[in-house]
């Protein structure tokens, strides 16, 4: 889905239990690459993006999570969970990860 | 299964407005085709005269591109007209022979301009004023004629005239009445209006009545003639003398009409299969002419063909503006006054003012503005809204702005220069803002919000915002309606939402919006934090908070900063602390590297720059030294100022600081619509500015007087005078129930200042004078805070010290 430019071997990491992320709340995992917003999604879905809002750096990981979106705390611009883009008549993308779920835990890949 | 086919006749601006409203809530219901005997794509028929006076061109008023057809999948039929309703087969037969069947169909034909029946209406050179072919005749004419008349004298008249001249003829208007736009205008400001267009250059034959046009040889029109027998050169005529709803094809077909289409309350005709809406039909007795009324006919005929079937349309008031640029004019509402209406007045014919306001029984019904039309919206709206203005009554004609607001807003839109910033938290201009209405369509604030950001961020500009709309689009801006829905995922106003919690006792936020069929599955950012508060509000006890539909602050509990960090502000008693507290409070400050400490604006101290990870060790900390969360971060009570009082004061005349205390002990806590704040000054000379504040108490000899909806902030509002009592349990009494009445009236977001503004100060004091009420109110605020007043920094620090870590670090 995404290239993480400049990292040649990407693998699996556990970052966390379904269970520490509340169905329309996120958590942070910080990584070498930065903070990682982890976000449980409406769809039930869990999705991954950097956790820095593209309009001034908003921490997305404290917005608002409505179905497969988030709300940034700052400003307000409304980003897309599953591409990272602003929607509406924003423009920007903040970089997605792909995760997966396997026995109750969370998986990113960095 | 196949869709069901809904056809529209008729591809003007009702037509395609009541499909797009459509799209928005059942895009996938039906196979849509639209018919429309015009050769283009929708566009925004009220900007004609703008095109006509070269102001804007043809592309820049187009509002539905033929991708915006192909996108939505409907089917255009563009350039061919509807000939004909074969009822029993349900199909429109159109001009080139084709039948198209349909299971629902919309009649949106509009009108056409009525043209006098005097010999001579036929010769070429005699046109309306309708469609883009009218106004392209019209430039043709201008470019090698030189004579105009322009029969009518409203404001399609005028603004046809208007254009003609800027195109270089000589115009003259021949109209019927003794007074400009009558329909719309009293007698004083319809002669200002001629004043100022005669000063332009305009010629009016008036009181005049058309008896006959003259032609040429060549079979054009060469004059006109009066009935009294006057005549004028004449090489272009336009028919500007009403408009007559296109009813023809509805009549042919048996559907019930008398002057237009009948519909009922929700668009439906004499056929169930047929609605229509628009300038063609006749709703309870009246045909609308004007863009605004057809909107909200739009959207109740999308609620019931999305199948939701709620809505009803229960008419229209209407405002109008005059487009001819550099005149300022305004009407709405009732302005002739019906019987036992008082006028308000003012007059100053040198300076180009006039107002007129119309008051019956305590609520504005109309009214008349000319040259300074800056307060038109809000007029309109206290119009709309039945508000009581008994208690502004003296400073009502002086506008908004003597509301006691001051700075922002008072400016007049159509004054200020394209570079002037109007919002300044976005740092957008006026001219961005026109550039967006022009080229995009916009026709609402919340286009205008979501394509500028202007207003998005604190809102102080939206009543600008709101006049450029309106000077931009002339009347066809209806100023948000006060009624609006609560967000984009439902149609439901705040009241309607709140009302639906309560009776039908719904108890939690998938519940409501369930009940309500809510657009976007979870809601958004707007409505969540709506709907659980409405909820906290309604079941106090039993109601479990929604956490992930808080914003940050009050999730967190601190204000979030531009960095990611919080700030920390204790609670301090009506501004009362002591060496053990502030001990404590610099002990924090040490031990966590807190980088700023500051005396804010609301007397306490605030601690800036905390990080998440810290806040609740700094909170268990601030707890043991016996201090509690200050809520300075949420739609709760803040903080109470209070000033020294009697207990030092020479001046003081009661023990301001006790009472302030006892104000805090009593209501914090609570959960409100918006922030709350207190000031309770010990006499008049008001230190602890109590008078710009939500509940201030000003304490004198006899008592205590109590003033009620004051804030600083943008618009600053100084309160007003709601009673005067004697003793301090009073003062608390009425304290809390003025809280509980706010927390349950005042809608998601509406400090006290708009909340009384809009529902009028008089409302307000009834409900609080009669003792039964109040007492009530009392007791139901005084039960709630039973369960709100635990202090959530305690709460939050013993069991979720988790969340406030990142649930991995791979550093
Ligand atoms: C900290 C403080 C400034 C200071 O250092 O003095 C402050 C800080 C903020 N104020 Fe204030 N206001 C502070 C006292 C005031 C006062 C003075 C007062 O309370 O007497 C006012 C004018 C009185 C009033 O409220 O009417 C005030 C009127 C506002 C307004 C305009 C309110 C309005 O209704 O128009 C806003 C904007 C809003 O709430 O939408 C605002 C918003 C804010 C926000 C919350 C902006 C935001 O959304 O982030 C600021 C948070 C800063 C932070 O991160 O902590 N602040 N603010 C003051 C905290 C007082 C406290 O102890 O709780
Ligand atoms: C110059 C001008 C300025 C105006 N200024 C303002 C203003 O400032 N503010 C305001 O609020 N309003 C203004 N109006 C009025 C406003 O434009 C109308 O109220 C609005 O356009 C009516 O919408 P409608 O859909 O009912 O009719 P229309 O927009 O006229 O749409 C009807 C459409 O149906 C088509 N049609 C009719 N019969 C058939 C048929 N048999 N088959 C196929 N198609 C058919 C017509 O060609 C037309 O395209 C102005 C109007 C004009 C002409
Ligand atoms: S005035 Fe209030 S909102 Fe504005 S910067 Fe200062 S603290 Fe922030
Ligand atoms: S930083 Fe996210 S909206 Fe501004």
């Amino acid at each position: 889905m995404n290239d993480t430019a400049g990292i040649m071997t990407q693998e699996w990491v556990e970052v966390a239990k379904v269970a520490d992320i509340p169905p329309l709340m996120a958590r942070v995992v910080k990584t070498k690459q930065g903070d990682i917003g982890l976000f449980h999604a409406g769809d039930g879905n869990f999705y991954a993006l950097d956790n820095r809002c593209p309009h001034k750096g908003g921490p997305l990981s404290e917005g608002i999570v409505h179905d497969c979106r988030v709300t940034c705390p700052l400003h307000n611009w409304v980003i897309d969970l599953k591409t990272g883009e602003a929607t509406g008549a924003d423009e920007g993308q903040a970089r997605t990860f792909e995760v997966k779920v396997e026995n109750g835990a969370i998986f990113l890949k960095l | 299964m196949d869709k069901e086919r809904l056809v529209v006749i008729g591809n003007g601006m009702a037509g395609v407005r009541a499909i797009e409203e459509l799209l928005k809530i059942n895009p996938d219901r039906y196979a849509i085709t639209i018919i429309g005997d015009e050769p283009h794509g929708n566009y925004n028929r009220i900007l004609l005269s703008p095109v006509l006076a070269g102001e804007a061109s043809f592309d820049e008023i187009i509002l539905n591109t033929p991708q915006w057809y192909a996108e939505n999948g409907i089917e255009l039929i563009a350039g061919t007209a509807a000939t004909g309703i074969l009822r029993r087969q349900r199909q429109v037969e159109l001009a080139d022979g084709r039948k198209i069947p349909y299971d629902r169909l919309i009649i949106a034909t509009g009108s056409k301009p009525f043209i006098l029946p005097v010999p001579g209406a036929d010769l070429d050179g005699v046109i309306g004023f309708r469609d883009i072919a009218d106004v392209e005749a019209m430039i043709e004419a201008a470019a090698k004629y030189r004579n105009a008349v322009v029969i009518g004298g409203g404001l399609l008249g005028l603004e046809a005239a208007n254009g003609l001249m800027k195109n270089g003829m000589d115009v003259t208007v021949v109209h019927l009445m003794d007074t400009l736009m009558e329909r719309q205008l009293d007698k004083t400001a319809g002669a200002m209006l001629r004043a100022s267009l005669e000063e332009r250059g305009m010629n009016f034959l008036m009181p005049a009545q058309t008896s006959q046009l003259i032609g040429g040889d060549d079979g054009r029109v060469r004059a006109l003639r009066t009935s009294d027998g006057r005549e004028i050169p004449a090489d272009l005529v336009v028919m500007a003398a009403g408009i007559v709803p296109n009813i023809e094809l509805a009549k042919k077909a048996g559907i019930h009409c008398q002057r237009g289409i009948v519909v009922n309350d929700w668009m439906m005709t004499y056929d169930a299969r047929i609605y229509a809406l628009g300038e063609c039909v006749q709703h309870r007795g009246v045909c609308y002419g004007l863009v605004a009324p057809l909107y909200e006919q739009a959207r109740v005929l999308a609620n019931h063909l999305g199948g939701r079937g709620w809505m009803t349309y229960e008419g229209s008031v209407t405002s109008t503006k005059l487009k001819v640029t550099g005149i300022d004019l305004f009407s709405a509402g009732d302005f002739l006054g019906r019987p036992g209406a008082e006028e308000i007045v003012m007059k100053d014919e040198k300076g180009g003012v006039y107002k007129k306001l119309v008051v019956r029984n305590d609520r504005l019904e109309g009214a008349v503005l000319y040259g300074d039309t800056v307060d038109g919206s809000w007029y309109f709206q206290l119009i709309r809204e039945g508000t009581d203005i008994s208690e502004m009554r003296a400073r009502l004609l002086l506008g908004q702005s003597h509301l006691g607001d001051s700075g922002h807003g008072e400016n007049m839109a159509e004054a200020m220069p394209d570079t002037a910033e109007v919002c300044g938290c976005n740092g957008v201009t006026k001219g961005d803002i026109v550039r967006a209405i022009t080229e995009k369509g916009l026709f609402t604030l919340e286009d205008v919000r979501a394509h500028t950001k202007a207003s998005a961020s604190c809102g102080s500009c939206t009543g600008l915002v709101e006049q450029i709309l309106a000077s931009t689009l002339g009347g066809d801006y209806s100023p948000a309606p006060s009624e609006k829905p609560l967000c984009g995922c439902t149609d439901y106003t705040h009241d309607q939402v709140r009302g639906a919690i309560r009776e039908n006792g719904l108890k939690s936020i998938p519940d409501v919006m369930h009940f309500l069929e809510w657009r976007n599955p979870d809601g958004c950012a707007t409505c969540r934090p709506a709907l659980n508060y409405y909820l906290l509000c309604a079941w106090p006890g039993e109601y479990e908070d929604a956490r992930a539909s808080r914003f940050v602050n009050e999730r967190l509990h601190g204000n979030i900063q531009k960095d990611g960090t919080y700030s920390v502000v204790p609670r301090m008693w009506g501004g009362l602390t002591n060496p053990k507290e502030l001990r404590a409070i610099a002990d924090v400050a040490e031990k966590y590297d807190i980088p700023e400490m500051k005396v804010t604006g609301g007397q306490r101290i605030d601690l800036f720059g905390v990080k998440k990870e810290d806040l609740p060790a700094v909170w268990a900390d601030l707890n043991a030294a016996g201090m509690v969360s200050g809520h300075a971060y949420g739609k709760a009570l803040r903080t109470v100022k209070t000033c020294a009082g009697s207990n030092w004061c020479r001046m003081g005349t009661q023990d301001s600081t006790g009472l302030g205390v006892k104000l805090e002990k009593m209501s914090w806590g609570s959960w409100m619509p918006h922030k709350f704040k207190f000031g309770v000054s010990g006499c008049p000379r008001n230190c602890a500015e109590a008078t710009i504040k939500d509940f201030g108490v000003v304490c004198v000899e006899s008592g205590y007087e109590l003033h009620v909806g004051g804030n600083g902030g943008i618009k600053v509002r100084v309160t007003d005078l709601l009673t005067r009592v004697a003793t301090e349990d009073e003062v608390l009494e009425w304290a809390a129930a003025f809280i509980q009445l706010y927390r349950e009236q005042a809608r998601y977001g509406e400090r006290t200042a708009p909340w009384i503004e809009r529902t009028g100060l008089a409302r307000v004091k009834e409900q609080l004078e009669d003792e039964a009420t109040r007492k009530a109110l009392r007791e139901r605020f005084l039960f709630s805070q039973q369960f709100a007043q635990k202090d959530p920094w305690h709460e939050l620090s013993e069991k979720e010290d988790a969340f406030f870590k990142p649930v991995a670090e791979l550093v």
